[in-house]
């Protein structure tokens, strides 16, 4: 799996769990600013992305992480 | 509870703990749904005094300073304890911040020893200034087996290190070195005494009691000043369990309280939505008629506990939601930040204890707390026990600035007389926060007179702490400030900073300066970031030293400008 089809998925999954069209996301957002959600909500997500990945990710590594494209990178680094 | 009068220092009162329960469970760490360490006092003593001997092998004295940068678990409080077994001054660093931040109040501390978690670690040992600062001695837990650690000690290796000699520390010698901000500025280094951390938990100790068998969900970081006092001193000084749980996802928040039938929790007000949230979805699944008989036990329950609560017939009527927290909740104690009165009104009608306090670590965590009788909303409570509070200069409505005084207020800014001496007078603690005591001695709280802002997360920014993020920025000068500094609003809810720019006389701020301001906000932490700008036409106000004079330049923005002239981010 490349890069970009891990970011690919990640802002579908971003998309679906919190209702927004998929095409309002990009990479490079801020996720904390076009999702409107707190860091609570992000480690929602990072749930939704693990059972998607079938991966286990400590809540640590989504520190300092705040667009799409860099938690993809931590994703990839794991798969 | 043990007898706190009787002790001297933290270091004492804990050996005491250890000694009166040793076969009660002190410690459980989960990481999600499973349990990864268990503890009775008598094993805690067993992993804490070996690294306490190895700390005294490597040169620990005295009033040494150990720093810990840990995640909430169980060798945080292993190592606190060691570190006040050998007589030291303990510095809790917050594990959130960056490794910049990390290091500047790791040198600011002049701590000379570090006991770090294994992925911290590497990110702050990548920095260059990592070998400047003056830590001899580096000890990193969870190292993987085989992995480098370019001379820092591993955890494990101190396991059969032997007997420490107990070094005994007076009540007014400094105990911990609490950062409160200064992660950008100016540091803030809290000093607090054994005295202040004894008589804290002596004052709240009163309406939180910890017994054998009473459980606390440590989720808060320990390094704050109130897991450090909820999650640690108190429940271990009654005999109780503290439970660590290694992720902060809301989905095993929940499931921890009904796995380890929690007694406390302390949490901030984000953490208070989040579980309002998982409620009210919850809630919205019923059938209609459930969700109808819901909202009527709701409102009887609502009825029968509007004088104080009443936990067992909250249980019985609500016993799903009561199920859910595990069914042996006492308390949630929210703190940290302001909470919305609607959102307490929401647990209380439940029948779900919330105990909104208000606090400080200048003041050693708690100033005052509502205990419920009656409840109240609309207040932080009454004064904890020992607590005076004066308002300064009340106005008309008898709202003014909050001072108080406390065996529980620190002996100072750690190396800045000057600022403890503006923020202490005469014995007096000057919180900066503006409140009023009503007739039913209840506090009250209106804004801030300090140019700051408290996050939902229990976050303290300063602006100054942010403002090296937009160094370089291509405008003459700029400045961050509360926008409830510049503009005062009679609330604590919702504050944000802004940047104020001067721009060249007469010129707007241009697209490309706006799209470079967004991006330096950007690399701040979500919770630390601007929510826009305004643009200022004069020149700032300076000292003689060219510092900013932002009292002169927040009362000339007040002057000429409103809050409609903020461009959001």
């Amino acid at each position: 799996m490349t890069l970009d089809t891990t970011t690919d998925e990640i802002l579908q999954l971003a998309a679906q769990h919190f209702k927004v069209p998929r095409a309002q996301l990009r990479p490079d957002d801020d996720f904390f600013k076009t999702l409107g959600i707190n860091s609570l909500q992000a480690l929602d997500l990072l749930t939704r992305i693990e059972q998607h990945f079938h991966i286990e990710l400590p809540d640590y590594e989504l520190q300092g992480v705040t667009d799409f494209r860099t938690l993809a990178e931590r994703i990839q680094s794991r798969l | 509870m043990l007898d706190l009068r009787k002790y001297n220092s933290l270091g004492e009162a804990l050996r005491a703990a250890l000694e009166t329960w040793p076969d009660e469970v002190c410690l459980i760490e989960a990481d999600r749904d499973r349990e990864t360490a268990r503890y009775t006092y008598r094993q805690f003593k067993e992993a804490a005094l070996p690294l306490a001997r190895a700390l005294q092998d490597a040169g620990f004295r005295e009033g040494s300073r150990a720093a810990i940068i840990m995640t909430n678990q169980s060798k945080w409080l292993i190592s606190a304890y060691a570190i006040f077994s050998c007589g030291g001054v303990l510095v809790p660093l917050d594990y959130k911040l960056t490794p910049d931040e990390q290091l500047k109040l790791l040198k600011h501390s002049h701590a000379e020893f570090l006991i770090v978690e294994h992925h911290l670690w590497r990110a702050i040992t990548k920095a260059a200034e990592f070998s400047d600062l003056g830590v001899r001695v580096v000890i990193v837990t969870e190292a993987p087996a085989g992995a480098d650690l370019a001379g820092a000690k591993r955890w494990e290796e101190f396991r059969d290190a032997g007997e420490p000699v107990f070094v005994a520390r007076q009540r007014k010698d400094p105990a911990c070195i609490v950062y409160s901000s200064g992660t950008g500025g100016r540091p803030k280094g809290c000093v607090l005494t054994h005295e202040n951390y004894l008589e804290q938990c002596m004052a709240v100790t009163p309406i939180f009691p910890f017994w054998p068998g009473a459980r606390y969900l440590s989720i808060i970081p320990t390094n704050h000043a109130i897991d450090f006092m909820g999650g640690f001193i108190m429940p271990f000084t009654g005999g109780g369990t503290v439970v660590h749980l290694r992720t902060l996802r809301p989905e095993f928040i929940r499931d921890a309280f009904v796995r380890y039938k929690i007694t406390y929790m302390a949490v901030v007000p984000l953490i208070l939505k989040s579980l309002q949230r998982g409620l009210l979805e919850r809630f919205e699944a019923l059938p209609p008629l459930k969700h109808r008989l819901l909202k009527t036990m709701i409102a009887a329950n609502r009825a029968f506990t509007r004088r104080r609560p009443n936990p067992r017939l909250s249980r019985a009527l609500l016993k799903d939601v009561h199920q859910a927290f595990g069914g042996a909740l006492q308390a949630l104690l929210v703190g940290g930040a302001f909470t919305e009165p609607a959102l307490i009104e929401f647990f209380h009608g439940l029948g779900i204890p919330i105990y909104n306090g208000y606090g400080c670590t200048e003041a050693c965590t708690a100033i005052a707390v509502n205990d419920l009788k009656p409840f109240r909303a609309d207040t932080v409570g009454k004064p904890v026990r020992g607590m005076a509070i004066r308002i300064l200069d009340p106005g008309d409505e008898g709202i003014g600035e909050v001072a108080v005084r406390s065996k529980t207020v620190m002996s100072g800014y750690l190396d800045d007389p000057e600022m403890t001496a503006e923020t202490i007078v005469d014995g007096w603690l000057m919180t900066g926060d503006l409140g009023r005591v009503d007739d039913a001695g209840h506090l009250q709280l209106f804004g801030r007179k300090k140019n700051m802002i408290v996050t939902e997360e229990g976050k303290n920014i300063y602006p100054e702490d942010i403002e090296n993020t937009f160094e370089g920025l291509r405008a003459r000068e700029f400045c961050v400030f509360a926008a409830n500094y510049l503009w005062p609003a009679r609330t604590m809810a919702g504050e944000q900073l802004v940047l104020v720019i001067r721009s060249d006389s007469g010129q707007p701020v241009a697209d490309s300066l706006s799209a470079n301001v967004a991006d330096r906000n950007r690399r701040l932490p979500n919770y630390k970031r601007i929510s826009g700008y305004v643009t200022w036409d004069f020149d700032f106000p300076r000292t003689a030293a060219m510092k900013i004079k932002r009292i002169e330049l927040a009362a000339q923005i007040r002057e000429r400008l409103t809050r409609d002239a903020v461009v959001p981010l």
